[in-house]
């Protein structure tokens, strides 16, 4: 038995490297919210306020509580929101550390020097504003304003994105499409007529069966889909999980098939092969809602159990099992779509493969599968209309990605690098929330593309490697300092969610709403802000659906009745149902797919395997960090402030490595990590692979927390494999080698 | 009355929320903290466990902590609660060298510190912040000595074990396996 993590290694590392706790000014009777009786003990009054949560996009309503000081304490969760059933996860917990982080951006920048020396000056926002209209204004003259792009993954992108559309761009991009989900959704799209969405449709609660595929829930902490899981463990749930590396959700599974890496459509194709040719499919479903059963039995015939074994590593026997547990749990079974799934460059295919098998399950639409959703309907702000842009993104890749549904984050940027033949290339970026830098693959080919731009327009609360390389830096304020847009995703009842600030923006920061109104009056665009507040504007759409700002400051959430009672609309195998594709079937021969030339049924094709002495690059996310926003948190790098390489016994016996030994890492392509990384020794691993964290090695200095710990495995993903259907960048199709010694400093000769 | 927490690793996936969740409901001073999360893999790959533990004082009934403490700092509390009295405590440090679960640490401010089970929030009838945070509800708190508490009723139903039984000192904290 081995202890791999004490409570003394524990107290030692978070004692490392943290300053003074900066001390907030008191703000006292300034935040709005419910003052709640005093303490019976104390006698003292606190205040809460309603949020919603910004450290991920799940989005989950709560309260941050005051102290009797007046100063932020404590954030919990709403009892009454669907996201965290008034619970929130160790990051939105620790949500407090975004606010009292010290080494937080605080006041609008203006670059200095070259783009890469990072020399900036303090400036004002006049001076920042007066800066970028005259640059936008001169790229519109020059290019078209179709040439100004927003990269967006923060609540404040919404008002970034109503003025870059009011200027003339449709060109807004969101990482979370290209970079993670959009394969799911376009494979979904082609099945069922209709995508995943964000929260996932999954109705884990009630499942008898869930099956995980890459999908680390519980390490990935989508709060929603956790506390699914656990009440589907209480419950007696069977899981499944897929995963080269034995993750939190492997240990708590029924079956954990250690699957070799880049296999997993070989081993779904063998697992349509059992339940087509063992008869095990939900058969009136399938005779009543799809189209080309017998062209899918004809494909997978030769798909056996026995084939895949050859190629996934996973025993016969063992295919045969699981895929008659998913039946005899049918319909109130998952297998799981995954989230970030842009792994190999043909994973739109691999997730047509995972809804094909929910189509042969029975399980969309139906109690324990998938739910339909519900949204509640906000209206928009009354504004002119937007100006007709002559060009998008997609005029820069001609007769390439058809299926995108939403705009590339990473075709944009290749399209900034100037090229023959090219009718769009992208001259300016706004980037809100998003650390490009780590976000996109191939940090090469960002910085080639940011250095071909007249104006990049960082907004962000912490100076990320992304503002390092902008001509302006915004200092936003962070959530708990500012409202946002009404929250509205959907889930199984519809409800709306308010974000109010806590407390008064700290130092010279801003909320978005405020800097894109400023901006709007200097581009004589102000029609699109037409409200003087964004109180004003809130309480008007609050106003349209019979609710008010000073309602929504008081519950923080409000629910809504669904418009039809239609959760399961095929629990009990309706008629009449019509879905939306082509044929208005569910498709497992997928003619929209066939119409742009593409594969109507998914074929597994060998990918490349690592060479001798190297290791498939995995990554994946620590519950208590997301993506590298957190890594500078106080509250959360306390929990954990850095990677470790998750490395085989056996291989580390043939490389003679110890636990905890700082290694550097190479990749295929020659690229070494800036950072070294420790060595954790661990069976959960397979051997020819390595695993980390996303989200670590940070570069920037002023992260002082973050700063040099672990390595970013973003730096070592130069080798992306494009999905050719939609654009997803595969990033899991890298290779990495270890470095004993401390390589020679780059460009040192 | 005796207050005890079940905490079910079958369900725990060591998020970390019991932690951040107690250190800024008891203003625990960043670098430090009351519970923590233990890890233990055993077997080989492919046949592998994964044991996950969200640990914190076990409030025992026959606490050494409280024995061997000087100042009379260290006492039993409502329910058998094992507390810190901060104005009583010297920071002498026995305590630390009595507790076989290694609970208590040194606060900056000078006293010894530890777990509370936030009998701020028990007194008010609320759970424990860690308790009221968990992703998983995978903890339970209430008094095993009433046995229709829901404590006592999930004791009784199913597996479970103690930590470091062998010390004596009767520990409140069962793990459900």
């Amino acid at each position: 038995m081995s202890k791999e993590f004490s409570r003394r290694d524990f107290i030692k590392i978070a004692g490392i490297g943290l300053g003074g706790l900066a001390v907030a000014s008191p703000v006292i009777g300034w935040a709005k919210g419910e003052v709640l009786a005093p303490d019976k003990f104390t006698g003292m009054y606190t205040k809460r306020i309603p949020t919603y949560c910004e450290v991920c996009f799940w989005k989950c309503a709560g309260w941050t509580h005051l102290n009797e000081h007046g100063e932020i304490w404590k954030i919990t969760g709403n009892n009454d929101d669907a996201y965290s059933a008034g619970r929130f996860c160790p990051r939105g917990t620790g949500g407090v550390g975004m606010y009292y982080d010290k080494d937080r951006l605080k006041t609008p920048l203006i670059r200095t020097e070259e783009r890469g020396k990072q020399i900036f000056r303090e400036a004002t926002w006049d001076e920042a504003f007066d800066y970028i209209a005259e640059k936008m204004q001169a790229i519109a003259a020059e290019h078209g304003p179709e040439c100004i792009a927003l990269f967006s993954h923060g609540s404040g992108g919404s008002y970034f994105g109503r003025l870059l559309k009011a200027f003339g761009s449709p060109n807004i991009t969101a990482p979370s499409y290209a970079q993670c989900r959009g394969p799911r959704e376009v494979a979904f799209f082609g099945t069922f007529g209709e995508g995943v969405g964000s929260p996932e449709r999954t109705d884990i609660r009630d499942t008898r069966c869930l099956v995980l595929i890459g999908s680390h829930i519980g390490e990935n902490m989508h709060n929603g889909q956790v506390q699914e899981m656990s009440a589907a463990i209480d419950k007696g749930a069977t899981i499944i999980t897929v995963d080269p590396r034995f993750s939190t959700a492997a240990s708590k599974s029924k079956y954990w098939l250690p699957i070799k890496p880049a296999t997993d459509l070989a081993l779904l194709l063998a697992w349509i092969h059992v339940l087509i040719y063992e008869d095990r499919y939900d058969n009136k479903y399938v005779e009543a809602y799809t189209y080309g059963f017998d062209e899918l039995k004809a494909h997978v015939k030769d798909f056996t159990p026995e084939w895949a074994y050859g190629i996934t590593t996973i025993k016969p026997q063992v295919i045969r099992e699981t895929a008659r547990e998913m039946a005899n749990a049918s319909p109130a079974v998952i297998v799981h779509p995954g989230r970030h799934v842009t792994w190999y460059g043909d994973d739109t295919q691999r997730l047509r493969a995972v809804a094909i098998l929910n189509a042969l399950l029975g399980s969309w639409g139906r109690r324990g599968g998938f739910y339909n959703p519900a949204k509640a309907k906000l209206p928009k702000i009354k504004t002119p209309p937007n100006p007709e842009p002559s060009k998008t993104w997609r005029d820069a890749f001609p007769g390439q990605f058809p299926l995108a549904g939403l705009a590339l984050a990473s075709g944009i940027c290749d399209a900034t690098i100037p090229a023959a033949g090219r009718d769009c290339s992208f001259k300016g970026w706004f980037v809100n929330g998003t650390n490009l830098i780590f976000t996109l693959p191939d940090q090469k080919n960002t910085i080639e593309a940011i250095q071909n731009l007249d104006l990049l327009v960082a907004v962000d609360t912490m100076p990320m490697e992304i503002t390092g390389w902008a001509d302006v830096v915004l200092p936003e304020c962070t959530y708990l300092e500012r409202y946002d847009s009404i929250r509205v995703s959907p889930h199984r009842e519809p409800a709306i969610a308010l974000r109010a600030p806590a407390a008064e923006p700290r130092w010279n920061t801003k909320p978005a709403w405020w800097m894109a109104k400023e901006l709007s009056k200097e581009l004589d665009l102000e029609d699109y802000f037409p409200f003087e507040t964004q109180e004003e504007e809130l309480d008007w759409q609050l106003r349209q659906i019979g609710s008010s700002l000073e309602e929504m400051e008081r519950i923080g959430v409000k629910k809504f009745e669904r418009e039809y009672d239609d959760l399961y609309p095929l629990e009990d195998l309706p008629t009449d149902y019509e879905f939306n594709t082509d044929t208005g079937k569910i498709e497992l021969y997928a003619t929209s797919f066939a119409t742009e030339g593409f594969d109507p049924i998914p074929i597994y094709k060998a990918h490349e395997e690592p060479p001798a002495g190297f290791y498939r690059l995995i990554y994946g996310r620590a519950p208590m960090h997301t993506f590298s926003r957190t890594a500078n948190n106080p509250n959360l790098t306390d929990l954990m402030d850095e990677n470790t390489v998750w490395i085989n016994p056996k291989v580390a016996k043939e490389w003679d490595l110890r636990n905890k030994q700082e290694v550097w890492l190479e990749n295929q392509d020659g690229i070494i990590s800036s950072n070294s990384i420790k060595v954790r020794i661990t069976e959960r691993i397979r051997h020819d692979s390595v695993y980390m964290v996303h989200g670590f090695g940070h570069t920037d200095k002023r992260m002082t927390r973050a700063h040099k710990r672990g390595v970013s495995d973003s730096e070592l993903i130069s080798k992306v494999h494009v999905d050719p259907l939609m654009g997803g960048t595969g990033m899991r199709g890298n290779f990495v080698t270890f470095l004993i010694d401390e390589p020679a400093l780059k460009g040192a000769s | 009355m005796r207050y005890a927490m079940a905490i079910d690793t079958k369900k725990c996936v060591g998020c970390s929320d019991c932690v951040v969740a107690c250190q800024t409901e008891n203003n625990v001073p960043i670098g430090y903290c009351r519970d923590w999360i233990v890890e233990t893999t055993t077997g080989t790959y492919p046949e592998l466990q994964l044991e996950i533990r969200s640990e914190r004082c076990n409030h025992c009934t026959n606490s050494p902590c409280v024995r061997c403490c000087p100042t009379e700092a260290s006492h039993y509390s409502d329910g058998g609660i094992v507390l810190v009295d901060h104005k009583e405590c010297i920071g002498c440090k026995a305590c630390i060298a009595s507790c076989p679960y290694d609970a208590r640490f040194v606060h900056p401010d000078g006293y010894i510190d530890k777990c509370t089970f936030c009998l701020h929030r028990v007194k008010k009838g609320e759970e424990p912040a860690c308790v009221a945070v968990c992703p998983t509800h995978c903890m339970y708190f209430g008094d095993t000595d009433d046995p229709n508490s829901k404590i006592s009723k999930i004791l009784a139903r199913r597996k479970w074990k103690r930590l470091i039984p062998e010390a004596g000192t009767d520990p409140n904290i069962y793990y459900l396996i």
